[in-house]
C-alpha cells in the first residue's frame, strides 16, 4: 500500500510517496531526499550521529517513523548555513577544533543548536556537558564541543540582545 | 524488519477501535518500539500511531491541588515545565536521568511506562527468552546477567524495568487512567506492573486494546521540599540505571511525619519499599534509621546470578537517597540530574 506525506525539510515543502511503511526519517532523508549530511552511526538511538531538529526540536532520526512526521518540519546540517555564511555553532565546531574524523560532526552541531534553543544549560560547561550527552564521538573532540557551544550559545545570545535593542 | 500495517487515528475512540486488529501496537515516539522491531524482538502486525491524536499532550493542575498529565506529553516538557519541577522535582529529576535529550525530547510518557526490558536475551532472537516466546526458557540465567533482578523474579524470568519516571511515580501513588474497549477506568500505577511469576511475558494488567490517556498525581505539598531520586549509572549520563532510589520526606518539627520510598533497577516493576517507609514514620532523620529502613528495604532480596553486589548497592543508595531528600530539595535540578558524584557539594564530576 503506497502512503503519501508532506514535510517540510529545510525550509522546502516535498510531498513524498512511500510505498514502504518502515522507512524511518533517516532513511527517507540519506535514501530518498538525497540529504546524506546526517550520519546513520547506531541507527538504535544510542550515538547521536542522525541527530535532526523536528519542528526545532533535536531528535534522533534513527527512530523515529517517517510516515509519522507527516506535516512536521525538518532541519538538518545542510540546511543551517545561509548561503556561504556558516551558523554559529558551524563556525564555532571550526575555530575551537570540535572535530576529527567529522563522522559525529552533523549531529553534534544539530545536537548544539537544538541544546541552545532549549535554553536550560547557558554557559556551564557542566550542564553543557549533561546536556551533549545524547552525542558520541569516538575521536573524543569532547573539549573542543563543550567550547565551541559555549561560543556559539554567547555568540548567539549577543545576537539575540542587538536584536532587541 | 517484517513490514506491517500503518493506521493513523485522530481520536481515543478511532484508536482503540482500530486495536482489534490482530497483532495490533500503539506507537507513540517509537523510541523503543521501532528499536525492538529493527532486531526482530517486536513484530507487530499493525501500528496504530496515537500521536497526531489532539488533546493528550496538556499538563493540567486539578482543583485537589494534584495534576493530570497526557499520555503524549513529551519527556523534556513534563521535566522542564517550571511549576511541575517545583511541586514533584523527583520526578523531574528521574526523567531527566534518563536517555539523552534527544529521546527525552521525543519519548512520551505513556511509552516511557510502557517500555520494555534491556535483557540483552530479550532483544535477541536468537536467544532462549520467556518473556519473546513464553516456553523456550531463559539465556540470562547462567548468562550475562550482572545487570538482572534482585527482589520478585522467578526462574522462568529475571530481568529489571528499565523506566526512571515510573519509579518516583510509583513512590508518590500516581495513578493512569485507561482507555480501554469496555470503557475508562483507573488504575494505581504500581498495580499496573506484574512480577514474572511463570508468565513473564504478562508484563501490565492492561489488555488488549488499552491506551494509558494519562496519569495522575496528587496535591505535592506535602513532599516537594524534600525529595530526591539518585540513580547508579556504569557511566555519568546516557545509562539506564544498575540501581536507582526515590525518596520523598514530608517533615514536621524535625521527624518525619511520612515517608515514600521506591527502588529502580532491582525487578521487573518499580519497587514500593513500604516497610522501609513504616521504619520512617515518626523518625528523626538520621544515619542509623536510614541503614535501618534500608535493611528492610532489601530483606528479601536475592542474587538472580552475579548480581549480589546490587543488594548492597541498593541499601547504599536507599541511605544516600534518603540522606538528600532530608537535607532538602535543591533550589536548581542539579547539572548532572541523578548523579551521586554531582550530589557532593563542590564536587565536579570531570575534576
Ligand atoms: C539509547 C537509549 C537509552 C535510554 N535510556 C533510558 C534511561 O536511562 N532511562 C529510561 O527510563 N529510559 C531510557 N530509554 C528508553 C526511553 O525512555 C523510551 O524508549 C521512551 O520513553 C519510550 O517512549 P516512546 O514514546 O518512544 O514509546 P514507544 O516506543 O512508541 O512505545 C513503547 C511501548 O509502549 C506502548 N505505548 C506507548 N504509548 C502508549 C499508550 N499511551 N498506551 C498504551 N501503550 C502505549 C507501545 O505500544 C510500545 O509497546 C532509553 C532509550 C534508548 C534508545
Ligand atoms: S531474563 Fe526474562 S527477558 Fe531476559 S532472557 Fe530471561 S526470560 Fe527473557
Ligand atoms: S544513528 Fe541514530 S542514534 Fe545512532
Ligand atoms: S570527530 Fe570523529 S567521531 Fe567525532
Amino acid at each position: 500500500m503506497p502512503f503519501s506525506i508532506s514535510l517540510t525539510v529545510n525550509g522546502v515543502s516535498r510531498n513524498v510517496e512511500l510505498d514502504d511503511p518502515r522507512v524511518t526519517l533517516l532513511d527517507l532523508l540519506r535514501e530518498r531526499l538525497d540529504l546524506p549530511g546526517t550520519k546513520k552511526g547506531c541507527d538504535r538511538g544510542q550515538c547521536g550521529a542522525c541527530t535532526v531538529l523536528v519542528d526545532g526540536r533535536r531528535v534522533n532520526s534513527c527512530l523515529a517513523l517517517a510516515l509519522s512526521h507527516d506535516g512536521a518540519e525538518i532541519t538538518t546540517i545542510e540546511g543551517v548555513a545561509q548561503g556561504d555564511e556558516l551558523h554559529p555553532v558551524q563556525a564555532a565546531f571550526i575555530a575551537h577544533d570540535a572535530f576529527q574524523c567529522g563522522f559525529c560532526t552533523p549531529g553534534q552541531i544539530m545536537s548544539a543548536i537544538g541544546l541552545i534553543n532549549e535554553g536550560q544549560a547557558g554557559d556551564d560547561p557542566e550542564r553543557i556537558r549533561e546536556a551533549m550527552s545524547g552525542n558520541l564521538c569516538r575521536c573524543a573532540a569532547y573539549v573542543g564541543i563543550v567550547d565551541a557551544v559555549i561560543e556559539a550559545q554567547k555568540r548567539l545570545a549577543d545576537a539575540g540582545r542587538r536584536e532587541a535593542a | 524488519m517484517k513490514t506491517f500495517d500503518y493506521v493513523r487515528p485522530a481520536t481515543i475512540a478511532e484508536a482503540v477501535a482500530a486495536s482489534a486488529a490482530p497483532g495490533a501496537a500503539y506507537l507513540a515516539s517509537g523510541t523503543n518500539l521501532l528499536d525492538l522491531m529493527k532486531v526482530g524482538a517486536a513484530r507487530p502486525d499493525r501500528l496504530i500511531d496515537i500521536t497526531h491524536i489532539a488533546g493528550l499532550d496538556h499538563i493540567d493542575w486539578l482543583a485537589d491541588g494534584g495534576v493530570r498529565i497526557g499520555a503524549l506529553v513529551r519527556n523534556a516538557d513534563l521535566a522542564h515545565d517550571p511549576a511541575f519541577v517545583r511541586a514533584y522535582p523527583a520526578v523531574a529529576e528521574a526523567l531527566l536521568s534518563g536517555a539523552s535529550a534527544q529521546l527525552r525530547n521525543a519519548a512520551t510518557g505513556g511509552g516511557n511506562l510502557l517500555q520494555r526490558t534491556r535483557c540483552a536475551y530479550f532483544g535477541d532472537p536468537a536467544s532462549a527468552c520467556n518473556k519473546r516466546e513464553p516456553g523456550s526458557g531463559c539465556d540470562a540465567l547462567g548468562g550475562e546477567n550482572r545487570l538482572h533482578a534482585v527482589l520478585g523474579w522467578s526462574p522462568s524470568c529475571i530481568a529489571v524495568h528499565p523506566s526512571d519516571f515510573c519509579v518516583p511515580l510509583v513512590a508518590l501513588d500516581a495513578v493512569a487512567e485507561i482507555e480501554g474497549r469496555a470503557g475508562r477506568r483507573e488504575i494505581p500505577l504500581e498495580s499496573l506492573y506484574c512480577l514474572p511469576g511463570d508468565a513473564p511475558q504478562r508484563e501490565t494488567v492492561l489488555e488488549p486494546g488499552d491506551l494509558i490517556v494519562a496519569l495522575r498525581l496528587a496535591d505535592p505539598t506535602a513532599f516537594a521540599r524534600h525529595a530526591r531520586y539518585l540513580k547508579l549509572r556504569e557511566r555519568t549520563s546516557y545509562a539506564f540505571a544498575v540501581v536507582s532510589a526515590a525518596a520523598a520526606l514530608a517533615m514536621e518539627e524535625g521527624r518525619i511525619r511520612q515517608a515514600r520510598l521506591a527502588l529502580g533497577g532491582v525487578a521487573a516493576k518499580p519497587w514500593r519499599a513500604r516497610a522501609a517507609e513504616d521504619i520512617l514514620a515518626g523518625a528523626r532523620p538520621g544515619e542509623t534509621i536510614f541503614r535501618r529502613a534500608a535493611e528492610a528495604a532489601l530483606a528479601d532480596a536475592r542474587p538472580s546470578g552475579d548480581n549480589a553486589y546490587k543488594i548492597e548497592l541498593a541499601r547504599r543508595i536507599i541511605v544516600r537517597a534518603l540522606t538528600l531528600a532530608a537535607a532538602g530539595t535543591p533550589q536548581r535540578l542539579p547539572a548532572l540530574p541523578a548523579s551521586p558524584f554531582s550530589s557532593a557539594p563542590g564536587a565536579r564530576h570531570a575534576a
